[in-house]
């Protein structure tokens, strides 16, 4: 599905690029906690875009909004609008299960269902929504694993339980979790914050792999990690979203005081 | 260490004065047959064993079920107001007398119908299972990391199938031992019964009618002034206990395996 040209937010940089997916005045709460002070931006189409920033900026909650997963912790609440494809996935006509399977999510530590072998939990985001073909089911869970890097290593193994496997496998095992239920947008939470940096490297090949299908929205407080795999980079603070552009741009001539201080390492 | 053994001793204590005294019973028509008169050689507790399993049999149908459903529901909506006072209440009929859920079901159905009955009897052991196995099953369904949740939720997988296939899981281990504890707890259960199924001599020929069990059989032939009968008692305690180490050996076995084994889709 390609998403269509619309009216372009004022943060957009962007121009030969189609937007897959946009916010509008997004604010989210944890109780009285206000973690997203209105965040507007646009996010293009088969392209990596890093959001970074100190901790507590906000960018975790923002992503989870993107994919309503948010608003499954208690008291927390959104408002503002999140439009995939033209349509403001808040809406109450919107069903957010039905959003979950068009935007995929990896989380920052990996989670492999433990009861389940690597096979079965390639596939289980389509066997749990009902997809019964064997045929179809080892197809994805082939070209799932293949997209992650991850199939070379595990082909022989498929049966073995997810929860054997080391910490980078595991979190390019759920990579290829997510990928299975083919979504088109792949939200990734710091992928790469418990891993070390051999595994951290495999994930980031992936990364750049995906980006020829999906549209990848990676949080990331590592600098480098952000300017090596990512096309445009948002840099938020406090709940504010700061600067957005190319990620060279927002590297080599930040416009924003505080993205550069952030950038050259003198807070964060 | 000197706690453990203090700990161990009446177990011990306790268990080898009931093989001793009760071996000497047991045999295979003492599994088999009817219950005898007093002093006459032979007779069996076959129809206390048959009814102590329907009763269980009876309470695990009411109870199971139920307490599953109450127990996700206070794991899975914990935050809830509902679900916090329920969960307490749960507590407290955890800690109920159980004689007085025999009261309570000897007034609510035995008195209306005029019939003990091992129906009654296991709407009464419901009451001893169903607090049990609702609280073990929610305590052990929030060890379910939520990061699990988040996960199945993540994949557009809804919330009911999360809870039932990847929740649910994940924690049957400490479901099915919720589950075991609850059936051995009613299996040894006597007050209850007494008043609500009453006893009998023969096997009932429904569940609605007075039928006997082994913990009313081991009160009543202990009590009584035969020494026979009190030897049988002895016997019908034995293999009480030997069915409830039993039933904890199937389930240590069975929760073994599935740990290393998968999760059916």
């Amino acid at each position: 599905m390609s998403g269509m040209q619309l009216e372009k937010n004022k943060n957009t940089n962007f121009d030969s690029t189609a937007v897959k997916l946009s916010t509008k005045d997004l604010k989210a709460t944890y109780g009285k906690v206000q973690a997203l002070k209105g965040i507007t931006m646009d996010f293009p189409e088969k392209r990596v875009t890093a959001i970074m920033g100190p901790s507590g900026c906000g960018k975790s909650t923002l992503i989870r909004c993107l994919n309503r997963i948010h608003e499954l912790t208690p008291k927390a609440k959104v408002e503002g609008e999140v439009i995939l494809d033209g349509v403001n996935i808040y809406s109450p006509k919107v069903d957010p299960v039905a959003i979950r399977r068009r935007i995929g999510m990896v989380f920052q530590k990996a989670n492999p269902f433990p009861t389940m072998s690597i096979y079965d939990n390639v596939v289980a985001g389509l066997k749990l929504n009902g997809v019964r073909d064997k045929k179809k089911l080892d197809e994805l869970a082939e070209k799932s694993l293949r997209m992650s890097f991850l199939w070379e290593e595990v082909k022989g193994d498929l049966k073995k339980p997810g929860t054997a496997l080391s910490g980078g496998q595991q979190q390019r095992l759920c990579i290829a979790r997510a990928l299975a239920v083919e979504p088109e947008v792949i939200l990734m939470d710091e992928p790469c914050s418990a891993l070390d940096p051999l595994a951290t490297a495999k994930v980031e090949e992936s990364i750049v792999q995906l980006k020829k299908e999906f549209t990848v929205i990676i949080v990331t407080h590592n600098l480098q990690q952000a300017a090596r795999v990512s096309d445009f980079t948002a840099f938020m603070y406090l709940g504010k979203l700061e600067e957005f552009g190319e990620t060279a741009s927002v590297f080599e001539n930040p416009k924003n005081e505080l993205t550069e201080k952030y950038i050259t390492g003198k807070f964060g | 260490m000197i706690a453990v053994i203090l700990a161990v001793i009446p177990l011990l204590l306790i268990l080898g004065d009931v093989f001793l005294r009760g071996a000497p019973a047991i045999s295979v028509g003492f599994l088999t047959h009817l219950q005898k008169p007093p002093n006459v050689s032979g007779g069996g507790i076959a129809n206390a064993i048959v009814g102590t399993f329907t009763m269980v049999g009876i309470a695990s149908l009411i109870s199971v079920p139920i307490g599953v459903l109450a127990g996700i529901f206070f794991s899975e909506w914990s935050t809830t107001k509902v679900s916090t006072i329920s969960s307490f209440m749960n507590d407290v009929l955890t800690g109920f007398p159980s004689i007085v859920l025999g009261l309570f079901v000897f007034v609510i159905i035995v008195l209306p119908t005029r019939q003990f009955s091992a129906f009654a009897g296991g709407v009464a052991l419901s009451f001893v299972m169903l607090p049990i196995i609702a609280r073990t099953t929610g305590e052990s369904l929030k060890l379910v990391p939520n990061t699990l949740r988040e996960a199945s939720m993540a994949l557009g997988i809804p919330r009911w199938k999360t809870i039932f296939r990847i929740v649910i899981g994940t924690g049957k281990n400490g479901l099915l031992t919720g589950i075991l504890l609850a059936v051995a707890r009613a299996t040894g259960e006597t007050a209850p019964i007494l008043l609500t199924a009453s006893t009998s001599i023969y096997f009932a020929k429904s569940i609605f009618q007075p039928t006997a069990s082994m913990t009313v059989l081991i009160y009543n032939y202990a009590t009584s002034p035969y020494s026979s009968w009190q030897t049988q008692a002895w016997g019908a305690a034995l293999v009480l206990i030997l069915i409830m180490l039993g039933l904890n050996l199937v389930v240590k076995l069975t929760v073994g395996r599935n740990l290393s084994g998968k999760l059916e889709l």
